[in-house]
């Protein structure tokens, strides 16, 4: 078999060049491998070559994307590659998006893969993963060691035709395919083989959710400060800040000092997912104003925050409601509340 | 939205029909309510008892609110 040839494109630091100081030289190519191609080369000995690298200045690629991107495409078509390799650029932002933008102007130009290696908040990566395979690596080059082995599996892992590659972060790309078995088939199947304890390979894996340790419990509910919230978009009649009935991009705040009871009159849902005949008939059946006011009243619990705060958690992002929990739980802090509680439809 | 309130040291009780999904999401102290469209009542009931179904829910979250947990705690 006769070896692929690659390209690998680096910035500045890593050609030797130097640091922030450098970070506006030109492009430019070099024949052959240039600092972590050293370590690239010994890994894919076997199947491939490097046959060129190409570095450029951070600074200079991002302040002139529009000449750099030019300039460097031509010196990576030069050599005439099968694959290019770009970085690792760890948590370096501008290196990661340089190298992004050099993923993006290979795939889209030339139509060839491209292998990255970057830490998984590096912007680059968010904005260019649909145009390579980026391998997760640490946040610095102290973690190089780790990187170089990894990136160079998957590019194995493309030269050898392999119809699954594994071992990069999701493109978020989906491709539809068409399987000769139909699909409650495949699921019967595959709940037989976990059954049996046999292997078995999901067509749909659960995002992984991060966890937040539960917070102390509460000592004496009687003396306790206690806020409302909800997703399912309990709102005084009207919505008046017209939360969306999906896909909430805000939340509301809303006085509970005038309503001890919800009535057709003063309270609706605006919540699209869900027949709302019943919320809007009596709104306490999702946030239980009602009852609070009167635990409130009769002792049993301490005081209650003067608002509440609902949005619409109808396929509502995780980033949107994560932004909503946060803002609401400050003001709740600033105003001494103790616990709180949240409905959901 | 639970666990970004929660993360910031209060504790939070989530109320909701779908206890599967708030688990995968990350609750900690779980209630677990009626129905989607109305998880804090009965449209079938009258409203006396409807309040009274709605009074039980809210004191069983005060009271995980007062229950120290180490992991996620269903309040059925």
């Amino acid at each position: 078999m006769t070896k692929k040839r690659i390209v690998h494109y680096i910035n500045q630091f890593f050609a030797g060049i130097g640091g922030e100081e450098k970070a506006d030289v030109k492009p430019e190519k070099r024949d052959g491998v240039v600092g972590p191609g050293m370590a690239f080369k010994g890994q894919l000995a076997d199947v491939a070559e490097i046959v060129g690298t190409v570095i450029c200045g951070d600074s200079y690629f991002n302040e002139n994307e529009a000449e750099a991107s030019e300039t460097v495409l031509e010196m990576i078509k030069s050599y005439d590659p099968d694959l290019v390799i770009v970085g690792p650029s760890f948590n370096a932002g501008r290196y990661g998006v340089a190298a992004g933008a050099v993923a993006k102007l290979v795939d889209t130009n030339l139509h060839l893969p491209v292998v990255g290696g970057m830490y998984p908040e590096n912007p680059g990566f968010e904005l260019y993963r649909k145009n390579g395979y980026f391998v997760e690596v640490g946040n610095s080059a102290a973690t190089m060691r780790k990187a170089i082995p990894a990136m160079s599996d998957v590019v194995k892992q493309i030269i050898n035709g392999n119809k699954e590659i594994t071992g990069y972060m999701p493109k978020g790309l989906r491709e539809n395919v068409f399987r000769e078995e139909r699909g409650s088939k495949r699921a019967v199947d595959m709940l037989v083989d976990k059954l049996n304890g046999k292997e078995f390979t999901t067509e749909y894996p659960m995002p992984t959710f991060d966890r937040v340790d539960p917070a102390p419990a509460v000592k004496d509910i009687t003396k306790a400060r206690i806020a409302l919230v909800s997703s399912g978009g309990p709102v005084p009649k009207g919505n008046p800040d017209h939360i969306e009935s999906s896909s909430a991009s805000k939340y509301g705040k809303y006085s509970l000092k005038d309503i001890d009871d919800f009535t057709p009159e003063n309270g609706e849902t605006a919540h699209g997912g869900y027949d709302p005949v019943y919320a809007n008939e009596d709104l306490d059946r999702v946030l239980p104003v009602d009852v609070i006011k009167e635990m409130l009243a009769n002792g049993e619990i301490g005081s209650l925050h003067d608002y509440w705060y609902a949005t619409v958690g109808n396929g509502t992002s995780v980033a949107n409601a994560k932004k909503f929990g946060t803002e609401i739980a400050g003001q709740l802090k600033k105003d001494g509340v103790d616990a709180v509680i949240l409905t959901s439809t | 939205m639970v666990k970004a309130i929660e993360a910031t040291g209060l504790p939070i009780v989530h109320m909701c029909t779908i206890v599967p999904i708030s688990k995968t999401v990350g609750a900690n102290r779980i209630v677990p309510t009626v129905a989607i469209p109305y998880p804090l009542g009965n449209p079938e009931l009258d409203p006396k008892d409807e309040k009274e179904l709605r009074r039980k829910l809210v004191r069983k979250a005060l009271k995980a609110l007062e229950t120290p947990v180490t992991e996620q705690t269903v309040f059925s």
